[in-house]
């Protein structure tokens, strides 16, 4: 099994979302990972979908994605091409004499504390998968009281866009 | 031009632009708006069904036999949800229908409102796409892109749920409207590589097979496959979903393949060395144990379809498009490959060892059945029907064995008269789609070949008929049992039969009174020597419906047989009987 990131420009309608959850469980795909956002144009939302399978499942999920009449196009990511970030919130137990300590390792990890109260802090990292993990890691051993994941975003690197072409199309087609 | 109306009004006058000349429906409150203006309606016919069930298997029939997008009509709730299985059905089968319900208000949405039921979500996997509309102004264009969903690309049903106070709102009526379907563009030109590349393998290879489902006469391309058929020479076998888009008689027919295939349809895909499968999906019951399945063949999938495209079985020459089309360019190249390479090796379309071979098998394994000495044998009356009745009727069936016997014995000539639910296997289709099927065609015979467990789901629809002056012709085979169940039983469960005596032998009911009680003819059969003056006396009647009672023996059972999940190289002939394939080359 291996891991391919999707990212797939849809309508910006209601139930969208529930017809690409739906047809992944229908066809007995595991979704990893999934966000969804608005884009630079209004009536188009793109989701990043992160899922595990072999490369013949995944060209069926592609086409059955494609297939729902609200899917405008999917591009798949390769990890190497492309610049990918999750973001977490973390509350770690951080008190007078361990504070120091966790702000240190937020330093090293480019992290930032985004709340103190007198027995914890809360902190917000972003960064590839390996990143965040890495950081649990080191933040274990002081205690962690809470955490919260966003699905992961990604857009590819350099200067083209997979969103210009479609929006181009779109338009004329308007 | 503008017109200043009601949603429900501008529903019914989209309908009137999208040329729909019969919806079948129930009327009740959510979708009570729009039976008003319908009554007005001087270019659409709605047909009061008994069930909405029945309402969904005639727009599926309707669609089948005029080629145009089925319209079904039911309220909130229950009248939805019961629409369910023939959208499922349509689904499985490629149908092009709309089904449009009423919802509860869309300021009752969610609140859990009296017949409130979320059909858009209950309906999401079953429909190629779905709308809920809660503005009458969006009703006519939803409407548009609906129609042009189900019957574009490949065919489907599509869901239209229309809140109450859309249906009552009012709005500016403009027409034509501009769909907006960014995401939606079907691929129909199929790519001249591919074909190329498939015309090469058809020129070279010693064992081809035509493989034809049912997307070949859905596209209209019967025509062109037989000049493709003729000009390779190449054997033809059609699917249950394909039965008469190649005619039966044809010499180079084989017959149907799968788990109640013929043995030569069956044994030419397993000792294939290409397969062309045009318009078809590779379906478990088609297949067998799919690692087991014509191991020796390349194949060339045509479908229009992308994700059917290597789902089940890896295609060597994948093509996406319309199979018209397809086709239409492969005959190009074809003889294009032939003329080039004839003047080089002189053998490209010399398939005569591989005719031998298949001839063989169709001469020591035909279609047959035992005659009962206590008895009348099923299949004995349906190839009589198929005799007298002829190739130019439309034949509905329901599912089961009367289904599989129907897809073996009448003798298909024309494309689109079989109808039947294949994929979905619904029982009970086979009365409402004759209904849907005779009303778009009410020039053409329509015969019901139903099963009596099948018959006694939806013969409610009788009283339809009769109404609305449908003269439909059923043949219910009355083996008192669920009989494709029974058959498994007897073969793989011991011949313990649970909850497979439906006691019909005690006519319970009778299906002759029955028949006289909706207003239709009811004809009683029961020996052999009977059944052509029962059809003939059928065939007299064109004012009412008729119904025939077959009292056939139970114990009849559909041969050849695939076991579910087993190779279909252990097809049987007959009980204990494996057919000797000897050497394929």
């Amino acid at each position: 099994m291996s891991r391919h990131t999707l990212s797939v420009l849809v309508e910006n309608k209601p139930g969208v979302l529930a017809r690409v959850a739906a047809l992944f469980s229908r066809r007995g795909f595991n979704i990893d990972s999934l966000a969804v956002g608005p884009t630079e144009h209004a009536d188009i939302s793109r989701m990043t979908i992160v899922v595990s399978v072999e490369d013949l499942p995944l060209e069926q999920v592609t086409k059955q994605l494609n297939k729902l009449v609200n899917v405008i196009k999917i591009v798949e990511l390769d990890p190497a091409q492309s610049v990918q970030r999750e973001l977490m919130l973390v509350k770690v137990r951080a008190d007078a004499e361990t504070r120091s300590q966790v702000l240190e390792t937020v330093q090293l990890f480019r992290a930032r504390c985004v709340d103190v109260a007198p027995d914890a802090v809360t902190i917000e990292v972003t960064g590839t998968v390996d990143k965040l993990e890495a950081f649990i890691r080191v933040l274990e051993p002081f205690g962690i009281k809470e955490l919260v994941q966003s699905g992961m975003v990604a857009v590819g690197r350099g200067a083209r866009s997979i969103t210009d072409r479609t929006l181009r199309a779109l338009d004329r087609s308007a | 031009m503008t017109e200043r109306m009601t949603g429900a009004q501008a529903l019914v006058r989209a309908l009137e632009h999208m040329e729909v000349e019969t919806v079948f429906g129930i009327p009740g409150g959510a979708i009570l708006p729009a039976y008003d203006p319908l009554l007005d309606s001087t270019k659409v016919r709605h047909v009061l069904v008994r069930h909405e069930q029945g309402a969904g298997h005639a727009a599926e029939g309707y669609a089948q036999a005029t080629g145009k997008v089925g319209v079904c009509m039911a309220t909130s709730g229950p009248g939805a949800t019961n629409l369910v299985t023939p959208i499922a059905d349509a689904y499985m089968d490629s149908v092009p229908i709309v089904a449009i319900t009423g919802q509860v208000a869309s300021s009752m949405i969610g609140t859990d409102a009296f017949q409130e039921a979320d059909i858009v979500g209950i309906t999401m996997p079953i429909t190629k796409h779905n709308f809920l509309v809660t503005r009458a102004e969006d009703i006519p264009r939803t409407i548009a892109e609906a129609f042009h969903i189900a019957g574009t690309g490949r065919p489907g049903p599509v869901l239209v749920d229309i809140s109450k106070d859309a249906l009552q709102d009012e709005m500016d009526f403009v027409w034509p409207q501009p769909m907006q379907l960014p995401g939606y563009r079907p691929v129909t030109r199929p790519h001249s590589k591919q074909i190329r590349e498939a015309a090469r393998l058809i020129a070279e290879a010693r064992r081809p097979v035509l493989y034809v489902g049912g997307g070949v006469h859905k596209a209209g391309a019967s025509a062109e496959l037989k000049v493709l058929a003729e000009l390779t020479g190449m054997p033809v076998a059609t699917t249950l979903m394909a039965r008469g888009t190649f005619p039966d008689a044809h010499p180079q027919h084989v017959g149907m393949p799968g788990m109640h295939g013929t043995v030569a349809a069956v044994g030419a895909l397993q000792r294939a060395d290409l397969l062309v499968a045009l318009g078809t999906r590779f379906d478990d019951r088609v297949t067998g144990r799919l690692d087991t399945f014509a191991p020796d063949a390349k194949i060339v999938h045509a479908d229009i379809d992308p994700a059917e495209i290597s789902k089940n079985r890896h295609a060597d020459v994948p093509i996406v498009g319309d199979a018209r089309e397809v086709i239409a360019d492969l005959i190009v190249a074809v003889k294009a490959e032939i003329e080039a390479r004839g003047a080089v090796d002189g053998r490209s379309g010399d398939y005569a060892d591989w005719w031998a071979y298949l001839d063989r098998l169709r001469e020591t394994y035909p279609l047959g059945y035992e005659d009962h000495e206590d008895g009348l044998a099923p299949q004995y009356v349906i190839e009589r029907l198929g005799k007298l009745v002829g190739p130019d009727a439309f034949y509905c069936a329901g599912v089961g064995q009367h289904q599989m016997w129907a897809a073996q014995y009448i003798g298909y000539e024309n494309p689109g008269s079989f109808i039947n639910s294949g994929g979905a296997g619904t029982m009970g289709f086979a009365v409402p789609a004759a209904m849907g099927v005779k009303m778009g065609r009410p020039d053409a015979t329509v015969w019901a070949i139903d099963g009596d467990g099948c018959f006694q789901m939806t013969n409610q629809e009788l009283a339809t008929c009769a109404i609305e002056g449908v003269p439909i012709k059923v043949a219910v085979i009355n083996n008192g049992n669920l009989g494709m169940v029974r058959q498994w039983q007897t073969l793989f469960y011991n011949e313990r039969y649970s909850n497979t005596d439906l006691q019909t032998a005690r006519l319970i009911p009778d299906f002759v009174k029955l028949a006289e009680a909706y207003g239709c003819v009811g004809i009683r059969c029961d020996k052999a020597e009977d059944v052509d003056a029962a059809i003939q006396k059928a065939m007299e009647i064109n004012d009412v419906p008729v119904v025939i009672d077959f009292i056939v023996h139970k114990d009849a059972m559909v041969w050849p047989m695939v076991a579910a999940g087993t190779s279909n190289d252990d097809i049987k002939y007959a009980r204990d009987l494996a057919p000797e394939w000897e050497n394929g080359d």
